[in-house]
């Protein structure tokens, strides 16, 4: 297990006060200190970890936000945010002797901007709800996480969160316009809006991904897109995983990106037939459901070439929708892919690596070997367009030598991805699970940088500790220069 | 003015610890082809990276390229378009807008976030950057970000050096996502139209499902008397074609024609590189980021007072506008009028630029934020310093 910094013992005594002072700002019911209520708070996506927080407030107003975390700031209480708690590494994991910043009570949109095409919401409303909000004008928020039911935006901003869609319409990143932030010193401050890029530094950019990190979001701003005029997807089953890899990379070279590109194993195939027979051919080594989208002379031009290209990499079964049910079965065992694996094991550990799509079959093949040595299954589904791998490990938690393995074995893979050229995570974060292998793809150097950055948002560390960095450097530390020549220039000296 | 110009990084980490040393501030370039966009500096060298020149790696079918971040985008350009393949974020060559040879380095395009008409759907150069490496302010190499099109490992600092104008790190190597080249384009012009119908006109055709790639909108003064629309399609010729007669059908203007795809590829090179604007008449040229819908009005609020030319990119949300360089090239006015967004002075000579704010003035925290920003890379501001913001003690 990744040991989280130890609690400040003065924090933990100083709870009732805390409590007090925090219900100045953030009245009634918005101030939870009985732990009977606190449990619903104590874990996140990756339940392994539980860890009751030291007071959860949950403000309703940027002033309230604000209020808190000037709070916070000037008696050094750290704070987590929490968005809807669904984050699979970690990143909303309650600190023993921190404030647990919950932003359900921010759930309303606040503006639907059809001639500008964009939404101005409040960060707790869920990535669904934007959709729903504005389909019946044939709009739709892009990013489709499968979380996406439960899953905030706010969320989804601090995650830079992805779907099946996002090969064609891309990440959180590319979806957001702007957004509201309060910093840890309670200075309220907003980047980009309803135009194209914030000018001078991207922090805006910088946010998306942060991991709850550098500032609590309090508005979001998202391009919303005409939904295509329609879909149809083609299931193709492979002899083996490198004739699926070769296909994917055939299609990409033809020039055609496909709305969606997921690929499965063998046992994830098995796994998801079991739970909602939806006619995957259970002969196939490897599965790829091929979505096509636009409007139906498109798609019937694509699907011709697909299919050809398919043929050429030796696939032994082909079925293209002939209806909008029928795309739908096809996708619900992709979509169930999660629970279906979850039937067929008490626990899984769902990895999240990214690798160059053309070392898939030695990657396969390494944890194919990593299996055996563990003596876990591993089930693979995987965002085939952009290589992003999710590796199911199954494991009895109950068992603790099986979660130690599951996490050994998950650690083992993730740095095959890095030395085949990839990272340690595509959309779920680093979090606290992946905490500890940065330095496999990073160096002191890259992780000092990162952390200096860090610095300029929240000089004293207080927003999400423990998350993301393995080491934590004090500001100060890090911003101290040694320069050859002995000459030492300092941070405070007059500029040129 | 002493030129430096490493050939390796170590040389280059030498070169910037030699620099902190004798407190000597450097103009960090890569062919110095934007050098007229942002504050005058008062640089004691000159850093030139354009050494950094190296293609490392082209992986097509990865759509991922990894080069220097010296490499030209000219050449880079024709070494995607081999394979078909192109920056989808269109970056625009404004040398002639800009009086410069050529369109300058891949650096360059990252360190302006460059970005064309596809803006609207494809995003900018800080949407396709995947990963760099260079040495900080402060002397160290580092690197950020991977080659894969979908990571979160750490901040993205890649994309915080997309707009950063040099100010933050000089960099070596950029690894940037590839994509398809559409294989046939079309694009509907409207014809007569004024500011607001054509912004209406805009607005109506991204909202409908007609997917289109490009949408501006050239006044009557820019387009031999009448005011031309553009609506562009990308994609294969069957699924344009049927977009075509359904946005056909959308917009019932009075006068409409089509551009085939060799003059509709002709037609948008010709906006994304500001061509209409580009003559060197001694204007200055300003570019807008505003809402959409808020275009037109900005140019009719202003149009009374200011001597202007302009047209619309964005479906309306990117204005460029050429005015005379009196009055601070209208600065003031121009910024009291702009409803939210930016405006970026990306044409005008360095005494104005000396005077009036090149980019927008950001809020007080924003500006601190900016600061802190800067200094976690570059603590005592030896990269372009002065560049984006008035240095303060
Ligand atoms: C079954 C399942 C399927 C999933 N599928 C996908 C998928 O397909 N793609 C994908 O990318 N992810 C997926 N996820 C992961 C997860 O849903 C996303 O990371 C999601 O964006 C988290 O949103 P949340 O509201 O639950 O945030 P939380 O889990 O509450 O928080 C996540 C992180 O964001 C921070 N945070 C939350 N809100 C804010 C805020 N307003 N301001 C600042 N920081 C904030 C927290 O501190 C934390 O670090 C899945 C998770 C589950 C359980």
């Amino acid at each position: 297990m990744v040991a989280m910094p130890l609690p400040d013992k003065t924090a933990l005594a100083r709870r009732r006060e805390i409590a007090a002072a925090l219900r100045q700002f953030v009245p009634g019911e918005g101030v939870i200190e009985a732990p009977v209520e606190m449990r619903a708070y104590e874990t996140d996506g990756l339940t392994a970890y539980r860890q009751m927080p030291l007071v959860v407030v949950l403000p309703e107003t940027t002033a309230q936000v604000s209020a808190v975390l000037k709070y916070c700031h000037e008696q050094n209480i750290k704070v987590v945010p929490r968005g809807a708690g669904t984050s699979l590494s970690g990143g909303a994991l309650p600190l023993a002797d921190g404030v647990l910043l919950g932003l359900g009570k921010f759930n309303r949109i606040l503006d639907i901007d059809y001639a500008n095409r964009c939404v101005v919401t409040q960060p707790g409303v869920t990535n669904l709800a934007i959709t729903q909000a504005v389909q019946h004008k044939g709009f739709y928020y892009a990013p489709d996480p499968s979380s996406q039911i439960a899953c905030t935006i706010g969320g989804n901003v601090a995650e830079n969160s992805g779907g099946v869609h996002c090969l064609k319409y891309g990440l959180t990143a590319n979806n957001v316009l702007g957004i509201e932030m309060v910093l840890i010193t309670g200075e309220v401050i907003r980047l980009g809006g309803k135009h194209l890029d914030s000018e001078a530094y991207d922090l805006l950019g910088v946010m998306t991904g942060s991991e709850g990190l550098l500032g609590v979001v309090t508005e979001v701003t998202v391009r919303i897109l005409q939904k295509p005029e329609t879909a149809r997807a083609v299931l193709i089953g492979f002899p083996s995983n490198e004739d699926a890899g070769k296909c994917v990379a055939d299609v990409i070279s033809a020039g055609i990106i496909p709305g969606g590109m997921e690929m499965m194993d063998r046992p994830a195939i098995h796994a998801a037939e079991e739970f909602v027979h939806a006619g995957y051919p259970l002969e196939a080594e490897a599965l790829l459901i091929i979505e096509l989208d636009g409007c139906a002379a498109e798609i019937d031009h694509l699907i011709e070439r697909v299919v050809t290209i398919a043929e050429a990499n030796r696939s032994n079964s082909c079925r293209v929708s002939q209806s909008e049910d029928e795309r739908l079965v096809f996708w619900a065992g992709r979509k169930a892919a999660f629970p279906a694996v979850g039937r067929i094991s008490p626990d899984y550990l769902c990895m999240d690596g990214t690798i160059p799509r053309r070392r898939l079959p030695e990657v396969l093949q390494g944890m194919e070997d990593l299996s055996r040595h563990y003596g876990l299954r591993v089930a693979n589904v995987f965002h085939a367009g952009d290589g992003n791998l999710h590796p199911l490990i199954l494991f009895d938690a109950n068992d603790p030598d099986e979660l130690e393995r599951a996490e050994k074995f998950g650690a083992d893979i993730l740095r095959l991805c890095v030395k085949v050229g990839g990272v340690l995570t595509g959309e779920h974060g680093v979090g606290i699970e992946k905490r500890d292998l940065m330095p496999e793809m990073f160096s002191e150097a890259d992780l000092n940088q990162q952390q200096r950055l860090k610095c300029a948002f929240d000089a004293k560390g207080l927003l999400n500790p423990g998350k993301v960095f393995p080491v934590l450097h004090r500001c100060a530390e890090l911003g101290r220069m040694v320069v050859r020549g002995g000459k030492l220039p300092h941070a405070d000296l007059p500029r040129f | 003015m002493t030129s430096l110009k490493p050939a390796t990084e170590a040389e280059l980490v030498d070169m910037v610890q030699d620099a902190l040393a004798q407190r000597t501030p450097l103009d960090v370039t890569g062919t110095g082809t934007k050098k007229g966009i942002g504050r005058p500096m008062q640089t004691a060298a000159t850093l030139d990276l354009s050494g950094f020149s190296e293609i490392a790696l082209y992986e097509p079918e990865e759509l991922v390229i990894t080069a220097g971040a010296g490499a030209r985008l000219d050449d880079v350009r024709k070494l995607l378009d081999d394979k078909g393949q192109e920056f989808a974020f269109e970056p625009p060559d404004l040398s002639r807008l800009l009086g410069a040879p050529h369109s300058g380095t891949l650096g360059g395009m990252l360190a302006c976030n460059l970005c064309g008409p596809r803006r609207l759907k494809a995003g900018a150069a800080r949407d396709h950057i995947l990963g760099v490496a260079g040495v900080s302010g402060r002397g160290e190499a580092f690197k950020a970000g991977g080659r894969v099109v979908k990571n979160v490992t750490g901040y993205d600092l890649p994309k915080l050096m997309a707009s950063s104008y040099g100010t933050l790190a000089a960099l070596t190597t950029v690894t940037f996502k590839a994509l398809p080249k559409a294989e046939s384009e079309e694009t509907l012009v409207l014809e007569g139209l004024s500011d607001e119908d054509a912004v209406a006109a805009m607005s109506l055709a991204m909202q409908s499902s007609c997917e289109v790639s490009g949408a501006a909108h050239l006044p009557s003064a820019l387009a031999d008397g009448t005011a031309k629309t553009f609506l562009r399609l990308e994609g294969v010729p069957p699924s344009i074609a049927y977009r075509r007669d359904k946005l056909a059908k959308l917009l019932t203007a009075s006068g409409s024609h089509l551009l085939a795809t060799d003059a509709s590829r002709a037609q948008w090179v010709a906006l994304r590189d500001v061509h209409p604007l580009a003559a060197p008449d001694g204007r200055c040229v300003w570019r807008l980021s505003v809402a959409p819908m808020e275009g037109a009005k900005l140019v009719a609020a202003l149009k009374p007072h200011i001597d202007m030319r302009w047209f619309y990119d964005w479906a309306g949300g990117l204005v460029w506008l050429a005015v005379p360089p009196e009055n601070g090239a209208s600065a003031d006015a121009i910024r009291a009028a702009l409803p939210s967004g930016h405006a970026t002075l990306i044409r005008a000579d360095e005494s104005l630029r000396g005077q009036v704010p090149v980019f927008q003035p950001q809020a007080p925290a924003l500006a601190a934020l900016a600061r802190r920003v800067k200094a976690s890379f570059d603590p005592v501001g030896i990269f372009n310093p002065g560049r984006m913001q008035q240095e303060s003690a």
